[in-house]
């Protein structure tokens, strides 16, 4: 049993993502430290991959950014050891099923514990392939965060009732990427997941301003953001940390109240 | 384990927004593949519109340079549109037609696969983009105009690397963002279940018909069989019907580029190992934490990172060997053939021919050879020049 429930016990949560090692993994730790302190409650770590074939191109451009300055799946778990240090918030890793197979199933959630990460989120490990390591997942206490998407239809229960931690709801087809409307009908789809399961939701894909953020929390227990963080990172560089900080609070005050 | 294994290999590792689609493709293609109305049609298509059956050559004076075995060539580079991607695309894009779909996608390398799913698109009707990777777009220019002419956007893909697997990557991106209209036509035995399956069996006519043929014309069965392996659709169209007979050697070449003992090749069975990228598990060419490691071959149709499960696991099983072919090997293959037989071959299928050239001289004058000669090699002519250092008019 892993910590993330701690995220949605202020209010609605927000969730932040920031690529680990994009643009150093020093200023990694800085900004998600920002996040904290902007009233993020949980935050999503990417392990930067190749080929994140799930991501639009701004997180895209933050994987080989981080690629380029030398971030390993080593030092992102060095990453999480120091950041663990000054904070209790649950940590999430987001990356995709290739550098964590090859690590090794056994040491790669041995090493999550010992650094204090709560979940992992694998977006290209569907229901039917997730029992390859989720034993072993959670025997080192980790969730592996399910995904329902638009498409999901008969298949949103059988993944709800077996799902940990929380649910990643997917809000719009495509992939990551900031966009103006969300013409998904997730208050249905959040409503199919409540009949089989009674682990928090949070909504993403798509998510940047207070305003959206503001109305998907009327449905769902949390939001997250990860392009829109990822863009100030790419606009501002090594200078992002108080706009980070500055973003995330007034997303998390969009979303702490509402019921 | 999910569906769609072999051995070890395979399973569907996709996002989610994906999943319902495959499975109404496998629900969809279970039934087709024994519907008679889809069969004949499809027949009726490779017959009379792709030019099938393609004919088993006996490559006499080939056979006589080099001393030993008898070589049959496997004329795939004869069907329309040149290469044997139209077999797959065919009948992937009637499927797609009659699921309802109005919209196809592709992935291409060399081009091959994007002209004949551009071509089944105009054919049947089906609005048609196709994914290349920028440095693919500008080493085949021809094949991009090509598919131009014949009704599909070209895009040309600049994420990555800029070629075959940033295709691939690029056209799942784009499916995720409209399935209910659009068709994934993969284009070799890859992906997730059930794609490597349909691929392989969209593509066993080339194993079916050769295995007849060469009954007929010499009444046994081949000792060898020789195809080039990229992602490996032609090789495990050119094996399957071989493999329940197991005096027949199979043999898939790999791109081997500047060596295997450089960074510079595709070689997935000789420098790969065990991962799981673009809905599979099977062997890839990465870095120790598991980054899909940029790849090389003079060919733009085996360069990728990857091999389809199902060849991972003939590798595993021994039932194939898989060796690597360099640049060298694979140009002085393409001129040979030229030379000697007449055939401009596509650069993909020299490195069969390559591997032909060295075993054939240790084989009897009463064994048999059959090498797929996958593709036509218009497409190279202007690369095989710039690599000869010739300037010539393109």
């Amino acid at each position: 049993m892993s910590n993330i429930a701690e995220a949605f016990k202020n209010g609605k949560a927000f969730i932040g993502f920031v690529t680990g090692g994009d643009p150093t993994l020093e200023k990694s730790e800085e900004f998600i430290l920002a996040m904290v302190q902007g009233g993020a409650d949980l935050v999503e770590i990417g392990i930067p991959f190749s080929d994140p074939i799930a991501e639009g191109p701004v997180i895209q451009e933050a994987n080989i950014r981080a690629l380029a300055a030398g971030a390993t799946v080593d030092k992102i778990f060095d990453l999480v050891v120091s950041v663990r240090q000054k904070t209790e918030v649950p940590l999430v890793f987001l990356t995709y099923l290739n550098p964590v197979f090859n690590y090794g199933y056994s040491r790669f959630f041995q090493r999550c514990a010992e650094a204090g990460v709560d979940g992992i989120i694998i977006p290209d490990l569907p229901y039917e392939e997730k029992g390859e390591l989720t034993e072993t997942a959670a025997g080192f206490g980790v969730d592996v965060i399910s995904l329902i998407a638009p498409t999901s239809e008969q298949r949103i229960k059988q993944i709800a009732a077996e799902a940990t931690g929380f649910i990643y709801v997917v809000s719009s087809m495509g992939v990551t990427g900031m966009r103006s409307e969300i013409k998904t009908d997730l208050r249905s789809i959040i409503g199919v997941i409540r009949e089989a399961s009674s682990v928090p939701t949070a909504v993403g894909f798509g998510i940047n301003t207070p305003k959206q953020a503001e109305e998907l929390a009327e449905i769902t227990d949390g939001v997250i953001v990860g392009s829109a963080i990822v863009k100030i990172v790419e606009k501002y560089g090594e200078e992002a940390g108080p706009y980070i900080y500055d973003y995330v609070q007034s997303m998390k005050n969009a979303v702490r109240d509402i019921v | 384990m999910s569906k769609g294994r072999y051995g070890i290999h395979g399973g569907q590792y996709i996002p989610e927004i994906l999943m319902n689609e495959i499975i109404n493709l496998e629900k969809a293609y279970e039934h087709f593949k024994n519907d008679p109305e889809f069969k004949a049609e499809l027949k009726k298509l490779l017959n009379e519109y792709a030019g099938r059956p393609s004919l088993l050559y006996y490559a006499e004076k080939m056979s006589k340079d080099l001393g030993g075995a008898k070589i049959y060539l496997k004329r795939e580079d004869l069907n329309h549109t040149g290469s044997h991607k139209i077999n797959n695309v065919l009948g992937q894009a009637l499927m797609a037609q009659k699921m309802g779909k109005t919209r196809v996608i592709a992935e291409t390398g060399a081009g091959q696969h994007g002209v004949a799913t551009a071509t089944a698109a105009a054919l049947l009707g089906l609005e048609c983009e196709i994914f290349m990777g920028k440095e693919d777009t500008d080493r085949q220019a021809l094949n991009v105009y090509r598919m131009e002419l014949l009704g599909a956007k070209v895009h040309a893909v600049t994420s990555g690397t800029m070629t075959l697997k940033d295709a691939v990557n690029e056209t799942m991106r784009e499916w995720t963002a409209r399935v209910h209209d659009t068709h994934y036509v993969l284009g070799s035995v890859m992906g997730p279940h059930p794609f490597p399956m349909i691929v392989r069996d969209f593509q066993s006519v080339i194993s079916e018909e050769a295995r007849e043929q060469i009954l007929e014309l010499e009444g046994k069965l081949p000792d060898v069989v020789l195809a080039c392996v990229g992602g490996g659709s032609n090789a495990m169209g050119m094996f399957y019907n071989f493999i329940a007979d197991t005096g027949v050697k199979l043999i898939g070449c790999e791109a081997a580029g500047h060596g295997i003992d450089t960074e510079k090749h595709a070689a997935t069975i000789a420098k790969g190992k065990l991962g799981v990228f673009h809905g599979m598990k099977s062997y890839f060419c990465q870095d120790k934490y598991g980054q899909i490691a940029p790849v090389y071959s003079i060919s733009a149709g085996l360069d990728y990172p990857g091999i389809g499960p199902e060849h991972a696991n003939l590798h595993d099983s021994g039932r194939a060997e898989y060796v690597p072919i360099t640049d060298d090997e694979a140009v002085e293959a393409f001129e040979y053939l030229a030379r000697t037989e007449g055939i401009i071959c596509a650069i993909e299928s020299a490195h069969a021919v390559a591997q032909a050239k060295k075993i054939a001289g240790n084989l009897s004058k009463d064994q048999i050879i059959i090498i797929c000669l996958s593709g036509r090699g218009d497409k190279d002519v202007a690369a095989i020049a710039r690599y000869k250092g010739v300037s010539i008019y393109e």
